[in-house]
């Protein structure tokens, strides 16, 4: 930061000059006009297409996943007129020769067809894959955007809920596609769900038989599978899609704190016709990059796996990204069991998969309500944080950020010991460690770096920026001069309210009298106080008018 | 001659004198010894007994017979020597926790020689013939069912396209990418490091064919696109992240960087 932040005013202006009145409607009036006086759209698409979203790259991560989504259905359309959802055996008798004659599913036999056989089938199939690794991918970016600005603040905590609904079911959507094709990798990849399943205590065995219709494999669970895959989860996501998107416009978008941005505006485009060509143009971009990633990487080869068989079993199984961690818990976890009568309580697949997936969406899930419990802030907000104005907040996230990451390298721990030439049993142990202690480790850097990133905020506002200029006194010392700020950048370091952190209240009242209810304990103050209470103090305007009657050091 | 004679006092003339002797010496020893594998009266096993002592003999004892750095080869045969030291794995550059290829120094004659020699020590396998281990001439059918043995047998530690992949304590299975079948069958037959043996009751010389050949096909076939070393779905996962939410976040940065104001 060496100049003080300018404002780009190189932007096009956008004209909006009104045309001449027209004495006649145009033929597309004229249509208009029809649709209008029977559906009564008109009304809708004014307020509508005058909807003001704010802009910033970040507001677009989420877009991301929406498109992937669009390509997904449209992919999916397109696989579904071809694939044979059917665990019936067939000899293969299709175009590719290297597994010719072997017996296989319909559902693998299909798979081979759309790959070798349909016009232009294997970049569909290609397509389909990579845009779902994105759509999974997008939405936890853009959740991670949400998390680290407190977007998810009052009143949008449904709104987090449904997105984090979304990204649950996202993942049972990616693996059920990934299990449909019946190869030996989505073979095996049945085969840990089956064994995570039948992990829970006592009725796990009868789960397993609720959900393959007996016995693995059976041949039940690949129709059962496509159906969850093409109709409910697909309809499900697009329902709380729809949801989603009604919300952020009853609520308005969230906006980056700034000069002439409030808690009770929105400052940007109207949807019409900027956010139009914008969003428009980005998702023919999603579908470009999808597009060329499916032409031009290969993804799920499912013909070198060769068909399912349940004896066999192939290096370098593992899920789609998404299920890595899970994946890596359970790789790394110590081999704990107990044989309590005729019961098998099966710790090390139970606690690494179930009750770790389920505590990683209940702590997504509650995040927002801890949060206003820590702050007591009941407050809308509208505006968003700066991540390192709420070092705690972005810290935990950056611990669990890592505690993700560690997981998901232990779940190619094979692949890292082979790629950099270490011993499987040295990473394995290290993961071990790693994912106790790398979190750890990684808040208190973060909030470190959060403390000196606001450290370093106040000193800008007291004295300016750098300029570059090296002033050599006339007894000889140098010193930088410094640029005072302009206002509206003073503005945008120090809007950031900072409120004081709960403090308890006495559990009795003056006559000794229990208080019931709405009374703020020792323990929640404590923790509010460490939660609001680990940040530096922001310039008071005091200070800065202090400051600026020192005269400037720097002269030319 | 005088300017030789009134230089012979001279500082560099002893630097000189023992670099003509050392150029005289060299050049003698090299007409005078006789090249490696020219004299006639050695033969294949006495030429492999000398390379044996030289590159061999400080693991496996001066006769084969094992050290405690090595194990006894006595009976291994020819065939475990020829893989062995084609693939580059033996001798071993150093202690380690398994012999890895690595580039073969000996030419196929001194490969052939210390074949020979170890060979005649004990009865124990021979070099396999073309017609054992070579897929040609297979059928489709053959080459579908090596996949089926090979997905069967193989591809636990060796990946289902035979990438390679970890085994515990630090070894590995070797990538079978750029493996000749001649070596795939000595493999299986040596079981080398911690592969199992798959001897001829097991698995045929013309399963082994099948499986090589399988193989060989699958290497040839055209990729949907890069294949990130077809190690599976964690490098997918990998370039997904940094090509494609790569690409679209910087998009997304250009997008929102472009801009428009009402005036």
């Amino acid at each position: 930061m060496a100049k003080p932040a300018g404002l780009a005013d190189s932007a096009p202006v956008l004209e909006t000059t009104r045309p001449d009145a027209e004495p006649t409607p145009g033929r597309l009036a004229e249509v208009g006009n029809w649709v209008d006086e029977r559906t009564g759209l008109g009304k809708v698409a004014k307020g509508g297409l005058r909807k003001i979203f704010p802009d910033h790259w970040s507001f677009l991560l989420g877009e991301i996943a929406l498109y992937s989504f669009i390509i997904l259905l449209l992919t999916g359309i397109f696989l579904s007129l071809w694939f044979k959802p059917s665990m019936g055996e067939v000899e293969y008798a299709g175009s590719y020769q290297l597994l010719k004659g072997l017996p296989m599913s319909e559902a693998y036999a299909s798979t081979l067809a759309i790959s070798f056989d349909v016009r232009g089938g294997l970049l569909v199939r290609q397509v389909h894959h990579w845009a779902a690794m994105l759509f999974v991918a997008s939405a936890t970016i853009h959740m991670l955007r949400v998390f680290f600005t407190g977007a998810f603040r009052k009143p949008r905590e449904l709104n987090w809920l449904l997105g984090v609904g979304m990204f649950s079911i996202a993942l049972i959507e990616g693996f059920a596609g990934y299990s449909l094709p019946d190869d030996l990798l989505s073979g095996t990849g049945l085969r840990f769900v089956d064994g995570l399943v039948r992990s829970i205590p006592i009725v796990g065995t009868w789960l397993e038989f609720l959900v393959f219709g007996g016995e693995f494999p059976g041949t039940l669970i690949i129709p059962r599978l496509f159906i969850a895959h093409v109709l409910l989860v697909p309809g499900l996501i697009l329902g709380l899609v729809g949801a989603h998107m009604a919300l952020i416009v009853y609520h308005k978008h969230t906006q980056f704190p700034g000069p002439g941005r409030k808690e009770t505006n929105v400052v940007g485009y109207p949807l019409f016709p900027v956010y139009m060509a914008k969003a428009g143009g980005f998702f023919f971009i999603v579908a470009g990059v999808t597009t060329l990633m499916g032409a031009t990487m290969q993804i799920n080869p499912v013909w070198n796996f060769g068909p399912y068989n349940p004896s066999q079993v192939t290096a370098g199984s593992q899920p789609d990204w998404y299920m890595g961690w899970v994946e890596g818990a359970v790789r790394i976890m110590a081999p704990i069991e107990w044989h309590l009568g005729s019961t098998t309580w099966s710790w090390n697949v139970f606690l690494p998969a179930v009750v770790l997936m389920g505590l990683l969406f209940t702590v997504l899930g509650a995040w927002p309500f801890v949060e206003s419990w820590l702050t007591g802030d009941k407050a809308e907000h509208h505006l968003l944080d700066r991540p390192r104005n709420a070092p705690i907040r972005t810290s935990l996230g950056v611990a669990g950020m890592t505690c993700y990451a560690l997981f998901w390298l232990a779940g190619g721990n094979d692949i890292l010991a082979t790629q950099f030439h270490v011993s499987l049993n040295d990473v394995t142990y290290f993961m071990r460690v790693a994912v106790f202690v790398g979190p750890v480790i990684a808040f208190f850097i973060t909030r470190r770096v959060c403390l000196a990133l606001q450290h370093a905020d106040n000193e800008r506002v007291l004295h300016g920026s750098e300029s570059g200029v090296i002033v050599r006194a006339p007894g000889g010392g140098y010193s930088e001069a410094h640029e005072p700020l302009t206002e509206d950048e003073l503005f945008t370091l120090t809007q950031h309210e900072q409120l004081a952190p709960l403090e308890a209240t006495p559990a009795t009242d003056g006559h000794g009298i229990p208080v019931a209810g709405a009374g703020v304990s020792k323990r929640r103050a404590r923790l509010s106080g460490w939660f609001m209470g680990t940040t530096v103090v922001k310039v008071s305007a005091d200070e800065l008018h202090d400051h600026h009657d020192e005269p400037v050091p720097a002269e030319k | 001659m005088r300017s030789l004679t009134s230089r012979r006092r001279h500082k560099a003339v002893r630097p000189l004198l023992m670099l003509l002797a050392l150029l005289v010496t060299g050049t003698l020893y090299s007409l005078a010894a006789p090249p490696q594998q020219s004299s006639a009266d050695t033969s294949l096993v006495a030429t492999g007994k000398g390379l044996f002592t030289q590159s061999c003999a400080s693991c496996h004892g001066l006769g084969g017979e094992g050290t405690s750095a090595g194990p006894a080869i006595t009976d291994v045969g020819a065939l475990a020597v020829d893989f062995e030291v084609s693939t580059g794995r033996m001798p071993k550059a150093g202690p380690a926790i398994q012999s890895a290829p690595k580039v073969n120094l000996f030419t196929q004659t001194e490969t052939d020689a210390l074949a020979a020699y170890v060979a005649s020590l004990a009865t124990g396998p021979a070099v396999p013939t073309k017609a054992q281990y070579d897929p040609a001439g297979l059928t489709e059918e053959q080459l579908a069912r090596g996949g089926e043995l090979f997905r069967t047998n193989c591809s636990a530690c060796h990946n289902y396209q035979g990438s390679g992949g970890a085994l515990p304590n630090g070894a590995v299975a070797p990538s079978l990418l750029d493996a000749s079948a001649k070596h795939i069958y000595e493999a299986m037959r040596v079981g080398p490091n911690q592969m199992p043996i798959f001897n001829e009751s097991t698995m045929p010389d013309t399963d082994v064919r099948s499986i090589a050949g399988y193989l060989q096909e699958l290497h040839a076939q055209p990729a949907g696109g890069l294949t990130f070393g077809g190690v599976g779905p964690v490098a997918e996962g990998f370039f997904a992240w940094v090509i494609g939410i790569g690409a679209l976040t910087l998009f997304a940065v250009w997008i929102a960087a472009r801009g428009a104001r009402a005036r």
